[in-house]
């Protein structure tokens, strides 16, 4: 029996224990016509260790993975240097087999890790405080619309249309479900101007936005101001070590996707939502905080999850929201990552992506395509193509380079555009070769 | 009170506190390509970025020495009552590192990931045939996520027939916090069920609310087993009863483990289920999350999944995408796909064959637990229990000032994870004990052995107990001063 300890002497000498004649008479309270007897159901047989091993190898090696191909494909998602001691932190029993830190004695080592990323999140984002960290940077925005819908009182949020489309289509889902009004408002050029924000509780801006530009958070301030609603940012974590941060530019609340600090892209799972806001609003903030304190008796300090009214299993239909479980394990690969960059390597990443992508602009715009808008723009750039950018994907993807997004199946009129992103890891030969590859298909 | 190993160990100090500029944990990736003017390309960048600067060695030290003080279940026995802490096989943290699953972005075309959906595909396959349910979508990132995504194809389903006039959800006194919570998420309102003496679903008071409320009702969320660890004896009568009234019910999976290939809750009358991935098929915890939450559905509900819908067409796997009644979007992409490797790793170790020691191993361990303490701890209710056992300290409380709490603390001296404690709410001075199957019987006599050791610690000495854990890095925390003091986070010296 995989992973099961008891012998036959085991059972015979527990169930004498219990006073049981078998292991069946346990479940005597289940009505005999909803049992199934053992072995019944209809699975594939059990594999021992060294077949399972090779079934999984083998349905993995029929993955095209981008290992076999260049990345060029962002989107939320990145490619990134991923620091070997990522993998060697997080694979520790004592963090990957612990629960929830209900027993803060038991667990101050992942509670002083939670505090380190709290305070490292604050750093990147530029605000006040970061909690626990959330399921994912899609539902992580879509909580902050709904917590601002609760600070203002007010059912209705505006969007941009540059705001990643699957962080929107998540927005609408719980909106609708709650019964909140959500407003798209149309980008221009690549970066949203209008705002629509009159009676909304929030304007929600990407940063740099889904197409890879720069958004003017000031001016998104203004608007947001002057309608008397929050401003929600959903922003990238590596380009804030290099962009001025949104919380500098006037964000209420900034949030976003924490996979681009070492965690594998893994088909987009798991990953882990980041959350950032002002002091102000810490009590309405979803998911876990953890705190700093000191013993009851004595004087060494400590961590607990704290402001635990908030959430569900003490506030239960109440509660701001009914997140239970965080991405403890993500967040971890996250503070590993941000240690071992620290303040230079982070900074010298998002250089170094900015780097590689002008130099990809420069190296594509030579070989018969264009860049579609004229704004600033930090690892990530729309491409017009002189043909339809699926085709043109497609083929890439046979001389080994995972080319880009497609537009045309999120954005009306974009059929030839494709969304790029270039990382820190792909190298100034990888580049060059993307261009005489592309080359070759436009030609 | 007495000060033990941890406690001679310096505090351990925040990594900021150790930074020193000019240092680096890692072996930055060359940049080969030109250099760029950043302000004209970027705009204004930032100089005031405070991250720290450590060495590599000293960031796994750091590291290292706080997983010291941290406990896992491979540190020891954690019987955290509805959490599932089962072990955790080293060979699915192996096949989910497998370069074609760990290496595989999300927004690649599907027709590259033919491995990927074939995984999917069989989790939800295995899984349909486990829990009964028609169909199975692994969109959901964790248990609440699915739990709210099975209520939102409630009121999706509600709405198509022009039933979206029901607005109330019954949840029982008994059930986890998530549910109401989810309820609230939804929209609904939510009108608490008691529970009857005998531990079960009060039927009369249930027979009542329906007969008064029936038409508003939108869904009954049951846990089954209960929260109380007991099998719900008339699940189809409440099932046939809320159907009736027009409601659809909804299983809180948590425990699941008590009926893997023993039961299946599709077969007892329910419409939808959650799952806890990282429960019952043993995914990792990791200190809080990722969690991972399947969803059960039986068909009626099937057309208002989140897309993509990933299912077979008898020779290949497909990701569909047309799906005009979905609710939309409940995550990213496709839910916790590394996750469901380690799933799918872990249905294919027991198979057919095995599935269901599963469930019988550890409602076996729970019984034996609860059999070994009552005399000390007496369970809640006189009925064999399923996969954990609820037990109340209520009496040292009353006789001698100790508290289940400090009778938890206590167990981390002597080498354990405490139970749950408090919860479910409806029992005084609770523990809530859940072995799973993959505890041997020494290490639960052990385990029992100290907390009768313990419960004559509390009528003797009870003050050692008042004082616990004495024996950890820390003493007993102030949670109040927590939330007083609020400090969630380190601020640079400048």
């Amino acid at each position: 029996m995989p992973y099961v300890p008891h012998t036959e002497l085991d059972t015979q000498e527990m169930l004498a224990v219990i006073g049981a004649k078998s292991i069946d008479e346990l479940f005597r309270e289940i009505p005999a016509n909803l049992r199934v007897a053992p072995g019944a159901l209809n699975l594939p047989p059990a594999l021992d260790e060294q077949r399972l091993m090779a079934h999984l190898t083998e349905i993995a090696s029929k993955n095209i993975d981008c290992t076999k191909m260049t990345c060029f494909l962002g989107a939320g998602i990145y490619d990134r240097y991923v620091p070997a001691t990522v993998g060697a932190v997080i694979s520790r029993g004592e963090f990957l087999t612990a629960y929830t830190p209900y027993q803060p004695e038991a667990s101050q080592g992942y509670l002083q890790t939670i505090y380190e990323f709290q305070t490292m999140i604050s750093e990147l984002y530029g605000m006040d405080l970061a909690n626990a960290s959330m399921y994912d940077g899609a539902t992580s925005m879509a909580e902050a619309a709904i917590m601002a819908t609760g600070i203002k009182n007010v059912d209705r949020v505006v969007v941009s249309d540059a705001v990643h489309p699957h962080y929107r289509e998540v927005l609408a889902t719980y909106c609708w479900s709650i019964g909140v009004e959500v407003v798209t408002t149309p980008s221009i050029d690549g970066v949203t101007k209008d705002w629509n924000a009159d009676g909304s509780a929030c304007i929600i801006v990407q940063y740099p936005n889904f197409f890879g530009c720069i958004e003017d958070l000031a001016a998104a301030r203004k608007a947001a101001d002057e309608a008397g609603a929050l401003l929600v940012v959903v922003a990238d974590p590596v380009a804030c070590a290099l962009l001025r941060s949104p919380g500098s530019l006037g964000a209420d609340v900034v949030v976003g996707e924490g996979q681009p600090m070492g965690i594998a892209m893994g088909l987009g799972g798991p990953v882990v939502g980041l959350f950032a806001t002002k002091k102000e609003f810490v009590r309405h903030i979803p998911g876990r905080i953890v705190g700093k304190t000191k013993e009851a008796h004595g004087d060494r300090p400590g961590y607990v999850m704290t402001l635990r009214t908030r959430e569900q299993d003490i506030r239960r239909e109440k509660a701001t929201s009914n997140i239970c479980t965080n991405e403890a394990l993500m967040a971890l690969a996250a503070t590993v990552y941000m240690i071992a960059l620290g303040k230079n390597g982070m900074t010298q990443v998002a250089t170094s992506s900015v780097r590689n992508t002008q130099y990809a602009i420069s190296a594509l715009t030579s070989v018969g395509a264009k860049v579609k808008f004229g704004g600033k723009v930090f690892g990530e750039f729309v491409l017009s193509l002189p043909k339809n950018a699926t085709v043109v994907r497609d083929a890439m993807i046979a001389k080994g380079f995972l080319a880009g997004l497609p537009l045309g199946g999120y954005y009306e009129g974009m059929e030839n555009d494709l969304l790029v992103a270039v990382t820190e890891i792909r190298t100034k030969a990888q580049i060059d070769a993307f261009a005489a590859a592309m080359k070759e298909v436009l030609a | 009170m007495t000060s033990g190993r941890m406690q001679l160990m310096p505090e351990p100090k925040l990594i900021f506190d150790k930074s020193r500029p000019g240092r680096i944990g890692c072996n930055v990736p060359r940049c080969d390509t030109p250099e760029v003017d950043m302000s004209a390309v970027v705009g204004e960048t930032r100089d005031d970025l405070h991250l720290p600067e450590i060495a590599e060695l000293d960031l796994l030290r750091h590291f290292t020495n706080l997983s010291q003080i941290n406990f896992g279940i491979e540190t020891g026995f954690y019987p955290l009552g509805s959490c599932t802490m089962k072990y955790n096989p080293k060979i699915n943290e192996q096949t989910a590192r497998l370069a074609g699953f760990a290496n595989l972005h999300p927004m690649q075309p599907v027709e590259t990931i033919p491995g990927a959906l074939e995984i999917l595909n069989g989790v939800q396959e295995m899984l349909c045939e486990i829990t009964g349910f028609s169909t199975i979508t692994l969109q959901p990132l964790a248990g609440a996520h699915g739990e709210m995504t099975c209520l939102m194809l409630v009121k999706a389903y509600h709405e198509s027939i022009g039933q979206a006039n029901r607005t109330i959800v019954l949840v029982p006194d008994s059930a986890h916090g998530t549910n109401p919570a989810s309820a609230a998420r939804c929209g609904y309102s939510v009108k608490s069920i008691p529970t009857d003496a005998a531990g079960n679903t009060d039927l009369a008071y249930l027979e009542q609310t329906l007969a008064e409320i029936g038409s508003d009702v939108a869904a009954l969320m049951l846990t089954n087993p209960s929260t109380l660890g007991l099998f719900e004896p008339n699940i189809e009568k409440i099932c046939k009863m809320v159907h009736e009234a027009g409601g659809q019910v909804f299983c809180d999976g948590a425990n699941m483990n008590a009926m893997v290939g023993t039961t299946r809750p599709g077969d007892h009358g329910f419409d939808c289920m959650h799952l806890n991935l990282h429960k019952t098929f043993s995914t990792p915890h990791g200190g809080g999350g990722p969690g991972c939450g399947a969803i059960g559905l039986q068909s009626h509900l099937e057309p208002f999944l989140p897309a993509p819908v990933i299912r077979s067409t008898g020779d290949k796997v497909v990701a569909d995408y047309d799906r005009p009644k979905t609710i939309g979007r409940v995550s990213g992409f496709y839910g916790q796909f590394l996750m469901e490797v380690r799933a799918y790793t872990y249905l294919r170790a027991f198979g057919k064959e095995h599935i269901a020691d599963i469930s019988r191993y550890s409602v076996l361990n729970a019984n034996y637990v609860r059999e070994r303490l009552k005399d000390v701890l007496p369970p809640a209710h006189d009925r064999p229990c399923m996969h954990e056992c609820i037990l109340t300290a209520e009496k040292y409380k009353k006789e001698h000032g100790v508290r289940a709490l400090d009778i938890s603390k206590r167990l981390m001296d002597y080498g354990f994870h405490p139970p749950t404690n408090y919860f479910p709410l409806i029992v005084p001075e609770c523990f809530m004990i859940e072995p799973t199957e993959t505890e041997s019987k020494e290490t639960l006599d052990e385990f029992c052995d100290a907390l009768i050791t313990i419960c004559q610690e509390a009528i003797d000495t009870p003050d050692v107990l008042h004082d616990a854990p004495s024996t950890r890095v820390v003493g007993r925390l102030d949670e109040t001063l927590a939330v007083k003091n609020l400090d969630v986070r380190w601020w640079p010296k400048s």
